[in-house]
């Protein structure tokens, strides 16, 4: 099994979900968190002083995707999330050595 | 003289719209403060409220408008508790004065508190609000506005207390950011508004009371009542304007923190020359105080004193534009007649303009640093470093202002119900 985690803008939130649902995806997790890559945050002005805001927000999404639907499932994060321009974000996949269903028991699989 | 029904109305209004503008201003600071310290910087204007009210009852009143004392300084103490206060002023019953300047007393010492956001000891505050109150307020507040007052007979013109309460604020600010020093990490740490909603409601609520401010200073409902209610309108109008195209042209984006500060700005210029302008002379004041303003502000990253919301560069230098321009473009045709530069084309009533300037400055700016000294040295003024990064809203008064630890109900290390144990036993009594 992999995880998927996709750091991606806010506002895309709703298309990669609708994405994942469609592919088949059963579940995620979603948190806000803030960072910045390349995109380098951005400057406020407040009475004439200038802010550096560099870390700037963003949605963490994670997915647990049995290993076959791994690349399948980071290219409808990928499509879903892309605008084109700087700050859209990073996927990327871990491997995870187990799975538990905390109702059931269930391992593996079946607990996705 | 026979009492006033219209005129009593209108001052006893008039003094309701001033108490509004500390609400006003602690949302004005609040918001600008920084979320881990926006409970303290209100809790500064709340607390003028509750301690001046009671300070100006006891002997407040009595030292800046009673008889005796030394009449050119300071009045005596014939009525102290309000005891033995003539019943009738002029026009109105007494205690409608006594109620309305209240108010101004109260607003005056909540504007020093923008310069002492985050870091300033509460206990110490509340002993500085009444100590400040005495030793400078009071006697300034008699100087130019009681009839044997020096500035007063000097001829200075100040209509609703561009001195008294701006200038003498924006002093005393500077010297009590000065003892206090810089908060930590200041300049190079941004410290940005927290809720910029916040400081327009503010600015609103300020403006609002400050129709009573201005408009109240005439102590009668008449024509002088509605100039200066004009003026307010239109000055506050043009300055708001004025500061956001300064940030336009030099920043690249007009800001709501711009117009809410520009706001402030031309009300704070107009209060002296409310009665001494034509709506016309308000517009062109407006202008000139807000764009000045908003270039004054970036006075203390040049000089390096950290006056966090920035209340000398709006007060102290809005109230220096608004006494000012009274001697250089006030209007003989106000009701308070201004024979200026331009009206008279005489120097005289600017010197004077300048001298009343000149001697607030320095009587609020020396006292207030030596009481702050003081005080620091006494009571210690500033919180410990520990406080100050933590946040002084928990520090200082065992709150916060917001639940950020928002996993949808109680929180992820968020407070756990602590209900103190005789509580508990009574709600395990009632169930």
């Amino acid at each position: 099994m992999k995880l998927i985690t996709a750091i991606i803008k806010p506002f895309k939130l709703d298309d990669v979900k609708a994405a994942l649902e469609t592919f088949g995806v059963k579940g995620m997790t979603v948190s806000e968190a803030s960072g910045f890559g390349r995109q380098k945050g951005h400057t406020e002005v407040y009475r004439g002083a200038e802010y550096k805001v560099d870390v700037v927000p963003k949605i963490r999404l994670e997915v647990l995707v049995e290993d076959e639907d791994l690349d399948e499932v980071v290219d409808v994060v990928v499509k879903a999330a892309q605008t084109g321009k700087i700050g859209d974000g990073k996927v990327w996949a871990t491997s995870v050595e187990t799975v538990v269903r905390v109702r059931t028991g269930e391992t593996g699989a079946d607990a996705l | 003289m026979e009492i006033d029904s219209g005129n009593t109305a209108w001052i006893l209004t008039s003094a309701a719209l001033v108490l509004l503008m500390t609400p006003g201003l602690a949302f004005f600071y609040g918001g600008m403060s920084r979320a881990k310290s926006v409970l303290n910087m209100m809790m500064m204007s709340f607390v003028s409220m509750s301690i001046v009210s009671m300070v100006w009852v006891l002997w407040g009143y009595s030292v800046a408008f009673g008889e005796g004392g030394v009449p050119a300084f300071f009045g005596g103490l014939d009525a102290l508790g309000l005891v033995g206060l003539e019943a009738e002023g002029e026009g109105y019953p007494s205690l409608a004065f006594v109620a309305f300047q209240a108010t101004f007393a109260i607003i005056t010492v909540a504007l020093i508190s923008g310069a002492v956001a985050d870091r300033t000891k509460f206990m110490t505050w509340c002993v500085f609000v009444p100590l400040w109150l005495t030793l400078v307020y009071l006697p300034i507040c008699h100087w130019v506005w009681h009839a044997e007052g020096w500035i007063f007979k000097l001829g200075a013109i100040d209509f609703a207390g561009g001195t008294v309460v701006h200038i003498n604020a924006g002093c005393a600010a500077l010297a009590l950011a000065l003892v206090l020093g810089r908060r930590k990490g200041w300049p190079k740490e941004p410290m940005r508004p927290h809720n910029l909603p916040f400081v327009l409601l503010g600015a609103g609520l300020l403006w609002f009371g400050w129709f009573g401010f201005n408009g109240g200073s005439a102590l009668a409902a008449n024509e002088s009542a509605a100039l200066a209610f004009v003026n307010t309108l239109v000055a506050t109008g043009a300055a708001g304007f004025a500061w956001i195209m300064v940030e336009k042209l030099r920043d690249g984006a007009a800001t709501t923190l711009g117009i809410a500060s520009g706001i402030v700005a031309g009300l704070v210029a107009i209060t002296p020359a409310a009665a001494s302008m034509t709506p016309l002379g308000a517009l062109v004041l407006g202008l000139v105080a807000g764009a000045v303003c908003a270039v004054a502000v970036g006075l203390k990253y040049r000089l390096g004193y950290d006056d966090s919301l920035d209340v000398v560069g709006v007060h102290l230098v809005g109230g220096i534009i608004g006494a000012l321009a009274i001697g250089v473009f006030g209007s003989l045709a106000g009701t308070v007649p201004a024979a200026s530069l331009l009206s008279d084309g005489s120097a005289v009533l600017l010197g004077k303009q300048a001298a009343a300037i000149g001697a607030t400055m320095a009587y609020s700016f020396i006292v207030t640093f030596i009481l702050g000294k003081v005080l620091d040295m006494t009571m210690g003024f500033r919180v410990d470093e520990e406080a100050e990064a933590t946040g002084i809203d928990i520090a200082e008064h065992a709150e916060s202002a917001y639940d950020l630890n928002t996993s949808s109900t109680g929180g992820l290390g968020g407070p756990t119900a602590a209900p103190i144990a005789g509580d508990i036993k009574k709600v395990e009594a009632d169930a």
